[in-house]
Protein backbone atom coordinates (compact mmCIF):
# COMPACT_ATOMS: atom_id res chain seq x y z
CA UNK A 1 0.00 0.00 0.00
CA UNK A 2 1.18 3.49 -0.81
CA UNK A 3 2.11 5.68 2.14
CA UNK A 4 -1.08 7.80 2.48
CA UNK A 5 1.05 10.89 3.14
CA UNK A 6 2.89 10.75 -0.18
CA UNK A 7 1.59 11.45 -3.68
CA UNK A 8 2.34 9.22 -6.65
CA UNK A 9 5.66 10.99 -7.21
CA UNK A 10 6.73 10.18 -3.64
CA UNK A 11 6.36 13.80 -2.54
CA UNK A 12 4.66 14.93 0.65
CA UNK A 13 0.92 15.30 -0.02
CA UNK A 14 -0.32 15.40 3.59
CA UNK A 15 1.54 15.55 6.90
CA UNK A 16 -0.20 13.05 9.16
CA UNK A 17 2.49 11.34 11.22
CA UNK A 18 6.28 11.07 11.41
CA UNK A 19 5.94 7.28 11.68
CA UNK A 20 6.99 5.90 8.30
CA UNK A 21 8.12 9.25 6.91
CA UNK A 22 11.39 8.79 5.00
CA UNK A 23 14.46 10.40 6.50
CA UNK A 24 15.08 12.51 3.39
CA UNK A 25 11.65 14.14 3.70
CA UNK A 26 12.17 14.92 7.39
CA UNK A 27 15.58 16.40 6.61
CA UNK A 28 14.13 18.40 3.69
CA UNK A 29 11.54 19.96 6.02
CA UNK A 30 14.19 20.88 8.60
CA UNK A 31 16.42 22.34 5.85
CA UNK A 32 13.54 24.33 4.38
CA UNK A 33 12.61 25.75 7.80
CA UNK A 34 15.95 27.51 8.33
CA UNK A 35 15.43 30.40 5.87
CA UNK A 36 11.91 31.00 7.24
CA UNK A 37 13.32 31.91 10.68
CA UNK A 38 14.78 35.08 9.17
CA UNK A 39 11.39 36.42 7.99
CA UNK A 40 10.43 37.51 11.51
CA UNK A 41 13.33 40.03 11.50
CA UNK A 42 12.02 41.96 8.50
CA UNK A 43 9.92 45.08 8.36
CA UNK A 44 7.28 43.12 6.40
CA UNK A 45 6.94 39.71 8.07
CA UNK A 46 5.30 38.12 5.07
CA UNK A 47 6.23 35.93 2.12
CA UNK A 48 3.95 35.53 -0.91
CA UNK A 49 4.16 31.71 -1.18
CA UNK A 50 0.56 30.96 -0.16
CA UNK A 51 -0.99 34.12 -1.55
CA UNK A 52 -4.54 33.42 -2.64
CA UNK A 53 -4.73 30.08 -0.77
CA UNK A 54 -7.29 29.35 1.92
CA UNK A 55 -6.11 27.49 5.00
CA UNK A 56 -8.84 26.14 7.29
CA UNK A 57 -7.91 25.48 10.90
CA UNK A 58 -10.29 22.70 11.97
CA UNK A 59 -9.94 22.39 15.70
CA UNK A 60 -12.29 19.75 17.07
CA UNK A 61 -10.35 19.97 20.31
CA UNK A 62 -9.36 23.24 21.88
CA UNK A 63 -5.78 24.44 21.69
CA UNK A 64 -4.62 28.01 21.83
CA UNK A 65 -0.92 27.71 21.20
CA UNK A 66 -0.92 25.21 18.33
CA UNK A 67 -3.80 26.96 16.58
CA UNK A 68 -2.11 30.34 16.99
CA UNK A 69 1.25 29.16 15.66
CA UNK A 70 -0.42 27.55 12.63
CA UNK A 71 -2.38 30.73 12.09
CA UNK A 72 0.75 32.90 12.29
CA UNK A 73 2.63 30.52 9.96
CA UNK A 74 -0.14 30.62 7.35
CA UNK A 75 -0.52 34.40 7.61
CA UNK A 76 3.25 34.99 7.24
CA UNK A 77 2.92 32.99 4.01
CA UNK A 78 0.11 35.37 2.92
CA UNK A 79 -2.64 32.73 3.07
CA UNK A 80 -6.20 33.51 4.09
CA UNK A 81 -6.82 31.73 7.38
CA UNK A 82 -10.24 30.62 8.53
CA UNK A 83 -10.47 29.35 12.10
CA UNK A 84 -13.29 26.94 12.87
CA UNK A 85 -13.96 26.04 16.43
CA UNK A 86 -15.95 22.94 15.62
CA UNK A 87 -16.93 22.05 19.16
CA UNK A 88 -19.31 25.01 19.05
CA UNK A 89 -20.56 24.57 15.48
CA UNK A 90 -22.14 22.05 13.11
CA UNK A 91 -20.80 18.84 14.68
CA UNK A 92 -22.74 19.73 17.78
CA UNK A 93 -25.79 19.89 15.49
CA UNK A 94 -25.08 16.35 14.29
CA UNK A 95 -23.07 16.85 11.07
CA UNK A 96 -20.53 14.12 10.39
CA UNK A 97 -16.82 14.86 10.08
CA UNK A 98 -16.72 14.09 6.35
CA UNK A 99 -19.82 16.20 5.63
CA UNK A 100 -18.07 19.10 7.36
CA UNK A 101 -15.00 18.48 5.19
CA UNK A 102 -17.06 18.31 1.98
CA UNK A 103 -18.80 21.56 2.81
CA UNK A 104 -15.51 23.33 3.43
CA UNK A 105 -14.04 21.83 0.24
CA UNK A 106 -17.00 23.31 -1.62
CA UNK A 107 -15.83 26.68 -0.26
CA UNK A 108 -12.53 26.07 -2.13
CA UNK A 109 -10.26 25.18 0.75
CA UNK A 110 -6.62 24.51 -0.16
CA UNK A 111 -5.41 23.14 3.15
CA UNK A 112 -6.90 21.72 6.34
CA UNK A 113 -5.05 21.90 9.64
CA UNK A 114 -6.81 19.34 11.81
CA UNK A 115 -6.78 18.78 15.56
CA UNK A 116 -9.06 16.01 16.81
CA UNK A 117 -9.50 14.07 20.04
CA UNK A 118 -9.86 10.81 18.09
CA UNK A 119 -6.70 9.15 16.81
CA UNK A 120 -6.87 8.79 13.04
CA UNK A 121 -9.30 11.61 12.24
CA UNK A 122 -6.81 13.48 9.97
CA UNK A 123 -6.09 10.17 8.16
CA UNK A 124 -9.79 9.72 7.54
CA UNK A 125 -10.04 13.22 6.06
CA UNK A 126 -6.95 12.74 3.87
CA UNK A 127 -8.24 9.39 2.62
CA UNK A 128 -11.63 10.89 1.88
CA UNK A 129 -10.11 13.77 -0.10
CA UNK A 130 -7.95 11.39 -2.15
CA UNK A 131 -10.89 9.03 -2.74
CA UNK A 132 -13.08 11.89 -3.95
CA UNK A 133 -10.32 13.12 -6.30
CA UNK A 134 -9.60 16.26 -4.34
CA UNK A 135 -5.85 15.71 -4.27
CA UNK A 136 -5.25 19.45 -4.51
CA UNK A 137 -6.35 19.80 -0.88
CA UNK A 138 -3.65 19.09 1.71
CA UNK A 139 -4.13 17.92 5.30
CA UNK A 140 -1.83 18.67 8.22
CA UNK A 141 -2.32 16.78 11.45
CA UNK A 142 -2.16 19.25 14.34
CA UNK A 143 -2.62 16.50 16.94
CA UNK A 144 -4.97 13.51 16.91
CA UNK A 145 -5.89 11.74 20.15
CA UNK A 146 -2.95 9.84 21.61
CA UNK A 147 -1.57 9.14 18.16
CA UNK A 148 0.61 11.86 16.61
CA UNK A 149 1.55 15.53 16.57
CA UNK A 150 4.03 15.62 13.70
CA UNK A 151 4.75 19.36 13.50
CA UNK A 152 5.62 19.35 17.22
CA UNK A 153 7.98 16.42 16.62
CA UNK A 154 9.55 18.25 13.68
CA UNK A 155 10.02 21.52 15.55
CA UNK A 156 11.65 19.56 18.38
CA UNK A 157 14.06 18.03 15.85
CA UNK A 158 14.76 21.47 14.43
CA UNK A 159 15.52 22.74 17.95
CA UNK A 160 17.84 19.82 18.71
CA UNK A 161 19.68 20.27 15.43
CA UNK A 162 20.00 24.01 16.07
CA UNK A 163 21.77 23.45 19.39
CA UNK A 164 23.44 20.07 18.93
CA UNK A 165 24.10 19.83 15.16
CA UNK A 166 24.70 16.08 14.81
CA UNK A 167 21.93 13.62 15.73
CA UNK A 168 24.18 10.57 15.46
CA UNK A 169 26.15 11.30 18.63
CA UNK A 170 23.30 12.15 21.00
CA UNK A 171 21.59 10.58 23.97
CA UNK A 172 18.06 11.91 24.30
CA UNK A 173 15.61 11.33 27.17
CA UNK A 174 11.83 11.71 26.83
CA UNK A 175 10.42 12.18 30.33
CA UNK A 176 6.97 11.88 31.88
CA UNK A 177 3.50 10.95 30.72
CA UNK A 178 4.36 8.99 27.57
CA UNK A 179 1.14 6.97 27.74
CA UNK A 180 -1.16 9.88 26.95
CA UNK A 181 1.29 11.81 24.79
CA UNK A 182 1.00 12.03 21.02
CA UNK A 183 4.01 14.34 21.17
CA UNK A 184 6.19 11.58 22.65
CA UNK A 185 5.29 9.15 19.88
CA UNK A 186 6.14 11.70 17.18
CA UNK A 187 9.40 12.60 18.94
CA UNK A 188 10.53 8.97 19.29
CA UNK A 189 9.81 8.19 15.62
CA UNK A 190 11.66 11.31 14.50
CA UNK A 191 14.67 10.71 16.76
CA UNK A 192 15.14 7.12 15.62
CA UNK A 193 14.62 8.00 11.94
CA UNK A 194 17.26 10.74 12.18
CA UNK A 195 19.76 8.28 13.63
CA UNK A 196 19.91 9.18 17.35
CA UNK A 197 21.78 6.16 18.78
CA UNK A 198 20.17 6.23 22.23
CA UNK A 199 16.62 7.31 22.97
CA UNK A 200 15.50 6.86 26.58
CA UNK A 201 12.04 7.00 28.02
CA UNK A 202 11.65 7.89 31.67
CA UNK A 203 8.43 7.63 33.66
CA UNK A 204 6.36 5.63 36.12
CA UNK A 205 5.08 2.25 34.86
CA UNK A 206 1.50 3.51 34.95
CA UNK A 207 2.31 6.32 32.48
CA UNK A 208 4.32 4.28 29.96
CA UNK A 209 2.55 2.28 27.25
CA UNK A 210 2.96 -1.49 27.80
CA UNK A 211 4.65 -1.88 24.40
CA UNK A 212 7.00 1.11 24.79
CA UNK A 213 10.13 -1.02 24.32
CA UNK A 214 8.93 -1.94 20.81
CA UNK A 215 9.62 1.67 19.78
CA UNK A 216 13.36 0.98 20.10
CA UNK A 217 13.97 2.92 23.31
CA UNK A 218 15.62 2.23 26.68
CA UNK A 219 13.12 2.41 29.52
CA UNK A 220 13.94 3.91 32.93
CA UNK A 221 11.73 4.27 35.97
CA UNK A 222 14.38 6.09 37.98
CA UNK A 223 14.82 9.69 36.81
CA UNK A 224 18.40 10.16 38.01
CA UNK A 225 19.63 6.98 36.32
CA UNK A 226 17.73 7.86 33.16
CA UNK A 227 19.15 11.37 32.93
CA UNK A 228 22.77 10.25 33.41
CA UNK A 229 24.91 11.92 30.70
CA UNK A 230 22.04 12.81 28.35
CA UNK A 231 22.46 15.65 25.85
CA UNK A 232 18.78 16.49 25.48
CA UNK A 233 15.94 16.30 28.02
CA UNK A 234 12.49 16.38 26.42
CA UNK A 235 9.88 16.93 29.11
CA UNK A 236 6.24 16.05 28.52
CA UNK A 237 3.22 17.70 30.02
CA UNK A 238 1.30 15.72 32.62
CA UNK A 239 -1.99 15.37 30.78
CA UNK A 240 -4.48 15.99 33.54
CA UNK A 241 -7.39 16.23 31.10
CA UNK A 242 -6.56 12.83 29.60
CA UNK A 243 -6.04 11.14 32.94
CA UNK A 244 -8.82 8.69 33.64
CA UNK A 245 -8.76 6.75 36.86
CA UNK A 246 -6.05 6.72 39.48
CA UNK A 247 -2.80 6.41 37.53
CA UNK A 248 -0.99 8.66 39.98
CA UNK A 249 -1.31 9.21 43.72
CA UNK A 250 -1.03 13.01 43.27
CA UNK A 251 0.75 15.60 41.19
CA UNK A 252 2.97 16.40 44.20
CA UNK A 253 4.05 12.79 44.30
CA UNK A 254 4.79 12.92 40.56
CA UNK A 255 6.91 16.05 41.02
CA UNK A 256 8.92 14.37 43.76
CA UNK A 257 9.97 11.47 41.51
CA UNK A 258 9.71 12.79 37.95
CA UNK A 259 9.63 16.57 38.19
CA UNK A 260 12.72 18.10 36.55
CA UNK A 261 14.57 19.95 39.31
CA UNK A 262 18.10 21.40 39.19
CA UNK A 263 19.50 18.52 41.26
CA UNK A 264 18.02 15.89 38.90
CA UNK A 265 19.19 17.85 35.86
CA UNK A 266 22.73 17.86 37.31
CA UNK A 267 22.98 14.18 36.25
CA UNK A 268 22.70 15.16 32.58
CA UNK A 269 25.66 16.51 30.58
CA UNK A 270 26.73 20.04 31.62
CA UNK A 271 25.63 21.44 28.24
CA UNK A 272 22.33 19.54 28.10
CA UNK A 273 19.29 21.35 26.73
CA UNK A 274 15.83 21.12 28.30
CA UNK A 275 12.76 21.13 26.06
CA UNK A 276 9.02 21.21 26.76
CA UNK A 277 6.16 21.28 24.23
CA UNK A 278 4.05 23.51 26.47
CA UNK A 279 1.84 24.39 28.17
CA UNK A 280 4.04 23.79 31.22
CA UNK A 281 2.75 22.69 34.60
CA UNK A 282 5.29 24.37 36.86
CA UNK A 283 5.83 22.38 40.03
CA UNK A 284 4.35 19.23 38.44
CA UNK A 285 6.67 18.06 35.67
CA UNK A 286 9.16 20.91 35.74
CA UNK A 287 10.60 23.18 38.43
CA UNK A 288 10.57 26.93 37.73
CA UNK A 289 14.33 27.08 38.36
CA UNK A 290 14.81 24.75 35.36
CA UNK A 291 12.05 26.17 33.18
CA UNK A 292 13.58 29.66 33.48
CA UNK A 293 17.18 28.45 33.73
CA UNK A 294 20.15 28.49 31.37
CA UNK A 295 19.53 24.97 29.98
CA UNK A 296 15.94 25.67 28.88
CA UNK A 297 15.25 26.21 25.17
CA UNK A 298 11.49 26.18 25.61
CA UNK A 299 10.77 29.63 24.17
CA UNK A 300 13.08 29.15 21.15
CA UNK A 301 11.03 25.99 20.47
CA UNK A 302 7.95 28.18 20.04
CA UNK A 303 9.76 30.53 17.63
CA UNK A 304 11.22 27.66 15.60
CA UNK A 305 7.75 26.09 15.54
CA UNK A 306 6.45 28.89 13.34
CA UNK A 307 9.29 28.46 10.82
CA UNK A 308 8.83 24.68 10.74
CA UNK A 309 5.08 25.05 10.14
CA UNK A 310 5.77 27.59 7.39
CA UNK A 311 8.13 25.08 5.78
CA UNK A 312 5.59 22.24 5.97
CA UNK A 313 2.81 24.40 4.50
CA UNK A 314 5.06 25.66 1.67
CA UNK A 315 6.27 22.18 0.77
CA UNK A 316 2.71 20.80 0.75
CA UNK A 317 1.34 23.73 -1.26
CA UNK A 318 4.07 23.25 -3.86
CA UNK A 319 3.50 19.49 -4.31
CA UNK B 1 23.89 17.32 -22.68
CA UNK B 2 26.25 18.83 -25.31
CA UNK B 3 28.44 21.68 -24.11
CA UNK B 4 29.97 24.45 -26.13
CA UNK B 5 33.63 25.28 -25.78
CA UNK B 6 34.19 27.81 -23.03
CA UNK B 7 36.47 29.64 -25.51
CA UNK B 8 33.50 31.14 -27.32
CA UNK B 9 32.55 33.09 -24.20
CA UNK B 10 34.42 35.97 -22.56
CA UNK B 11 36.42 35.37 -19.40
CA UNK B 12 34.11 35.83 -16.39
CA UNK B 13 36.80 37.19 -14.07
CA UNK B 14 37.72 39.85 -16.64
CA UNK B 15 34.02 40.76 -17.01
CA UNK B 16 33.80 41.26 -13.23
CA UNK B 17 36.71 43.74 -13.38
CA UNK B 18 35.15 45.61 -16.31
CA UNK B 19 31.80 45.73 -14.54
CA UNK B 20 33.39 47.21 -11.41
CA UNK B 21 35.15 49.91 -13.47
CA UNK B 22 31.93 50.91 -15.21
CA UNK B 23 30.03 51.14 -11.93
CA UNK B 24 32.67 53.00 -9.92
CA UNK B 25 31.83 56.54 -11.04
CA UNK B 26 28.13 56.17 -10.23
CA UNK B 27 28.43 54.94 -6.65
CA UNK B 28 27.15 56.80 -3.61
CA UNK B 29 28.92 56.42 -0.21
CA UNK B 30 25.85 54.58 1.18
CA UNK B 31 25.41 52.26 -1.80
CA UNK B 32 24.82 48.61 -0.92
CA UNK B 33 25.23 45.59 -3.18
CA UNK B 34 22.82 42.66 -2.99
CA UNK B 35 23.80 39.50 -4.86
CA UNK B 36 21.21 36.95 -5.97
CA UNK B 37 21.98 33.33 -5.10
CA UNK B 38 24.04 31.62 -6.35
CA UNK B 39 25.93 33.16 -9.29
CA UNK B 40 24.95 36.72 -8.44
CA UNK B 41 26.51 36.38 -4.98
CA UNK B 42 29.83 35.29 -6.50
CA UNK B 43 29.86 38.32 -8.81
CA UNK B 44 28.75 40.64 -5.98
CA UNK B 45 31.62 39.38 -3.80
CA UNK B 46 34.12 40.35 -6.52
CA UNK B 47 32.50 43.77 -7.04
CA UNK B 48 32.24 44.46 -3.31
CA UNK B 49 35.98 43.84 -2.86
CA UNK B 50 37.05 45.77 -5.97
CA UNK B 51 34.85 48.77 -5.20
CA UNK B 52 35.79 48.82 -1.50
CA UNK B 53 32.24 49.43 -0.32
CA UNK B 54 31.65 50.18 3.37
CA UNK B 55 28.20 48.62 3.60
CA UNK B 56 28.29 44.84 4.14
CA UNK B 57 27.39 42.70 1.14
CA UNK B 58 23.79 41.47 1.06
CA UNK B 59 22.46 38.27 -0.48
CA UNK B 60 19.01 37.14 -1.54
CA UNK B 61 17.47 33.77 -2.30
CA UNK B 62 14.40 34.79 -4.27
CA UNK B 63 12.79 31.31 -4.18
CA UNK B 64 10.08 32.59 -1.82
CA UNK B 65 9.11 35.28 -4.31
CA UNK B 66 9.31 33.40 -7.59
CA UNK B 67 6.25 33.47 -9.85
CA UNK B 68 6.60 29.78 -10.81
CA UNK B 69 6.14 28.44 -7.24
CA UNK B 70 2.68 27.14 -8.20
CA UNK B 71 4.21 25.06 -11.00
CA UNK B 72 7.52 23.92 -9.57
CA UNK B 73 6.97 23.89 -5.81
CA UNK B 74 9.43 24.91 -3.13
CA UNK B 75 13.05 24.90 -4.26
CA UNK B 76 14.81 22.09 -2.40
CA UNK B 77 18.04 24.01 -1.68
CA UNK B 78 17.05 27.26 -0.08
CA UNK B 79 19.60 29.61 1.39
CA UNK B 80 18.65 32.29 3.88
CA UNK B 81 18.57 35.83 2.58
CA UNK B 82 21.05 38.00 4.44
CA UNK B 83 20.66 41.76 4.49
CA UNK B 84 22.59 43.09 7.47
CA UNK B 85 21.98 46.79 6.81
CA UNK B 86 19.08 49.23 6.82
CA UNK B 87 17.38 49.15 3.41
CA UNK B 88 15.22 52.18 4.11
CA UNK B 89 16.54 55.24 2.23
CA UNK B 90 19.61 53.47 0.81
CA UNK B 91 20.68 53.21 -2.86
CA UNK B 92 20.71 49.50 -3.69
CA UNK B 93 22.40 47.72 -6.57
CA UNK B 94 21.10 44.25 -7.33
CA UNK B 95 23.80 42.00 -8.80
CA UNK B 96 23.16 38.89 -10.86
CA UNK B 97 25.26 36.73 -13.17
CA UNK B 98 22.93 36.41 -16.17
CA UNK B 99 19.95 38.60 -17.06
CA UNK B 100 17.34 36.65 -19.06
CA UNK B 101 13.54 36.88 -18.64
CA UNK B 102 13.69 39.49 -15.85
CA UNK B 103 11.49 37.39 -13.55
CA UNK B 104 14.25 36.83 -11.00
CA UNK B 105 14.84 40.58 -10.81
CA UNK B 106 11.11 41.21 -10.32
CA UNK B 107 11.14 38.69 -7.44
CA UNK B 108 14.28 40.29 -5.95
CA UNK B 109 12.74 43.77 -6.02
CA UNK B 110 9.61 42.51 -4.28
CA UNK B 111 11.72 40.89 -1.59
CA UNK B 112 13.90 43.99 -1.07
CA UNK B 113 10.81 46.13 -0.46
CA UNK B 114 9.80 43.78 2.37
CA UNK B 115 12.97 44.91 4.17
CA UNK B 116 12.13 48.59 3.72
CA UNK B 117 11.79 51.33 1.10
CA UNK B 118 15.14 51.85 -0.65
CA UNK B 119 16.16 55.22 -2.13
CA UNK B 120 16.71 53.50 -5.48
CA UNK B 121 17.38 50.09 -7.03
CA UNK B 122 19.80 49.60 -9.92
CA UNK B 123 20.81 46.41 -11.66
CA UNK B 124 24.32 45.18 -12.55
CA UNK B 125 24.84 41.93 -14.45
CA UNK B 126 27.77 40.09 -15.92
CA UNK B 127 25.89 39.07 -19.08
CA UNK B 128 22.63 40.23 -20.67
CA UNK B 129 21.51 37.37 -22.89
CA UNK B 130 18.24 38.94 -24.14
CA UNK B 131 14.84 37.21 -24.05
CA UNK B 132 13.09 39.54 -21.62
CA UNK B 133 9.51 38.79 -20.56
CA UNK B 134 9.21 41.79 -18.23
CA UNK B 135 10.20 45.45 -18.59
CA UNK B 136 13.55 45.06 -16.83
CA UNK B 137 16.80 46.67 -17.96
CA UNK B 138 20.29 46.49 -16.46
CA UNK B 139 22.05 49.78 -15.83
CA UNK B 140 25.40 48.00 -16.22
CA UNK B 141 25.99 44.83 -18.25
CA UNK B 142 29.60 43.79 -18.85
CA UNK B 143 28.69 41.70 -21.88
CA UNK B 144 25.68 41.33 -24.19
CA UNK B 145 24.74 38.45 -26.47
CA UNK B 146 21.60 36.95 -27.99
CA UNK B 147 20.85 33.32 -27.18
CA UNK B 148 17.90 31.13 -28.19
CA UNK B 149 15.56 29.70 -25.58
CA UNK B 150 16.99 26.16 -25.56
CA UNK B 151 20.42 27.44 -24.60
CA UNK B 152 21.32 27.85 -20.97
CA UNK B 153 24.06 30.26 -19.92
CA UNK B 154 25.48 29.52 -16.48
CA UNK B 155 28.17 30.91 -14.27
CA UNK B 156 30.21 28.23 -12.52
CA UNK B 157 32.78 28.40 -9.76
CA UNK B 158 35.56 25.81 -9.61
CA UNK B 159 37.25 24.54 -6.43
CA UNK B 160 39.87 27.29 -6.57
CA UNK B 161 37.09 29.92 -6.66
CA UNK B 162 37.61 30.87 -10.32
CA UNK B 163 34.46 31.90 -12.21
CA UNK B 164 33.68 30.58 -15.69
CA UNK B 165 30.73 31.11 -18.05
CA UNK B 166 29.38 27.96 -19.67
CA UNK B 167 26.75 27.27 -22.33
CA UNK B 168 24.49 24.25 -22.09
CA UNK B 169 21.92 23.24 -24.68
CA UNK B 170 18.79 21.48 -23.55
CA UNK B 171 18.36 18.14 -25.28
Amino acid sequence: MRNPQLNKHGELQHLLTIDGLPRNIITAILDAAAPFTEVAEREVKKLPLLRGKSVFNLFFESSTRTRTTFEIAAKRLSADVINLNISTSSTSKGETLLDTVDNLSAMHADMFVVRHASSGAPFLIAQHLDATRQEHIHVINAGDGRHAHPTQGLLDMYTIRHYKRDFTELTVAVVGDVLHSRVARSQIHALTTLGVPEVRVIGPKTLLPSSVDKLGVRVFHDMRAGLKDVDVVMMLRLQNERMQGALLPSSQEFFKYYGLTPDKLAHAKPDAIVMHPGPMNRGVEIDSAVADGAHAVILPQVTFGIAVRMAVMSILAGN
Amino acid sequence: MPESTPLSLPDAERLCTELAERMRADLHPDTALIGIHTGGVWVAQRLHAMLGLATPLGSLDVSFYRDDFGRTGLHPQLRPSDIAFEVKGRPIIVVDDVLYTGRTIRAAMNEIFDYGRPASIDLAVLVDRGGRELPVCARWAAHTLALNSVTNLQLEQDTSGKLTLRLKTEA
